[in-house]
C-alpha cells in the first residue's frame, strides 16, 4: 500500500500539471471503489456513476485549494461521501455509516450454523464439528476458480447487507490495509473486523452450498 | 507449564479472521495454532476461508461506463484550457 500511496503522490503531482494520462490512471484506480461506496448512499447504479462523476468534476475544481495535508485518497473519499449524502437525501435514502457499522457488527449471527457443531452437553467433544466441511479440491466436476464460480462470489457480495458488503470490497477485492478502511470510513478497528469477518463467512458458506449442488 | 484450555471449532471459526490480521492475543493465538496442529476439519475450513478471500480478489473491480469516462475526459481538457 505504501507504494500506491507514493505513486498517487506522484500522480497528483502530474494532475496539477494538466497531465491527461495522470487524471485517466486516478479515475481507473479510484472510480471502482468510489462507486461501491457511493452505492450504499444512493438508490441505484446510475446515480452512483453520477455522483463519482460529480466527485472528480470536485477533484479538478478544488486541485488548487488542496494541500496534500490529507492522502489524495481520504480527500477523494470524502468528497464522494459528501456528495452522496446530498443526493441520497434528496433521494429520500440517507444512512451514516458508523451507525449502519455499529448496527450490522452489533447482530448476532455465527459463522457457521450451530447444528453443525456438537451440542455443550456432548461427553467427549463439546462444540467440536458434527457436520464438518468438505474440502472443496476434493468435489468433483468442479473447478474451485470457475467463472460460474466468479459469478457465484460476486452475487454473494452483491446481496451482503451493505456495511459488510463494502468493507469486504475494500479489503478483498480492493486489497486495502485495514487502517484505510477505518479512517475512509470511520468506524473502529473492532468493527472493522466483525464486518469483514461475517461478510467473509457468508461467501464462505454461500460457496459451500454451491460446491455440494 | 500450565496447560491453556482447548478452543473448540465452534470459537474457531468466529475468530479466523481476527487471526489473519494479527488481531489475537497471544494465549488466543496459542489457542487457535494448537486446536489447528490437531483438527483436521478446522484445517479443511480455514483453508475454505482463505480459499475464499483468494477468489474475492479475482472479482474485478466496477467500472465506469464508457460514456461516463469521455464525459469526465472532456470536462478534464476543459479545465486545463481555462487553467
Amino acid at each position: 500500500m505504501v507504494l500506491i500511496a507514493d505513486s498517487d503522490g506522484a500522480l497528483l503531482e502530474r494532475l496539477r500539471a494538466g497531465d491527461e494520462a495522470a487524471f485517466t490512471e486516478l479515475v481507473e484506480r479510484y472510480s471502482g471503489p468510489l462507486m461501491r461506496l457511493v452505492r450504499m448512499y444512493v438508490p441505484s447504479a446510475a446515480v452512483a456513476e453520477e455522483v463519482v462523476q460529480e466527485t472528480w468534476l470536485g477533484v479538478l475544481a478544488g486541485l488548487d485549494r488542496f494541500e496534500g495535508r490529507s492522502s489524495l485518497r481520504t480527500w477523494l473519499f470524502q468528497i464522494a461521501i459528501n456528495r452522496a449524502r446530498t443526493r441520497g437525501a434528496r433521494e429520500r435514502r440517507t444512512v451514516p455509516f458508523a451507525s449502519l457499522a455499529d448496527h450490522e457488527a452489533g447482530e448476532d449471527h455465527p459463522s457457521v450454523a450451530p447444528e453443525r457443531f456438537l451440542g455443550a452437553d456432548h461427553d467427549r467433544w463439546p462444540h467440536h464439528w458434527a457436520t464438518p466441511p468438505r474440502r472443496w479440491e476434493e468435489l468433483p466436476d468442479r473447478h474451485v476458480e470457475s467463472k460460474e464460480t466468479m459469478a457465484r462470489v460476486r452475487a454473494a457480495i452483491e446481496q451482503l447487507p451493505p456495511a459488510q458488503r463494502t468493507v469486504i470490497t475494500l479489503r478483498d477485492i480492493e486489497g486495502w490495509e485495514s487502517s484505510e478502511v477505518c479512517n475512509t470510513l470511520e468506524i473502529s478497528e473492532t468493527n472493522q473486523r466483525v464486518l469483514l469477518h461475517r461478510a467473509r463467512s457468508r461467501v464462505r458458506a454461500d460457496l459451500e452450498s454451491y460446491f455440494a449442488q | 507449564m500450565t496447560e491453556l484450555p482447548e478452543m473448540p471449532c465452534q470459537e474457531l471459526v468466529e475468530v479466523i479472521t481476527d487471526y489473519l490480521d494479527g488481531a489475537l492475543a497471544a494465549t488466543d493465538r496459542a489457542r487457535f495454532e494448537a486446536h489447528l496442529e490437531e483438527c483436521e476439519a478446522c484445517q479443511d475450513y480455514v483453508q475454505q476461508f482463505r480459499q475464499t478471500i483468494a477468489l474475492a480478489g479475482q472479482v474485478e473491480s466496477e467500472r465506469l461506463s464508457p460514456q461516463a469516462r469521455e464525459q469526465l475526459l472532456s470536462a478534464f481538457r476543459d479545465w486545463r484550457t481555462r487553467g
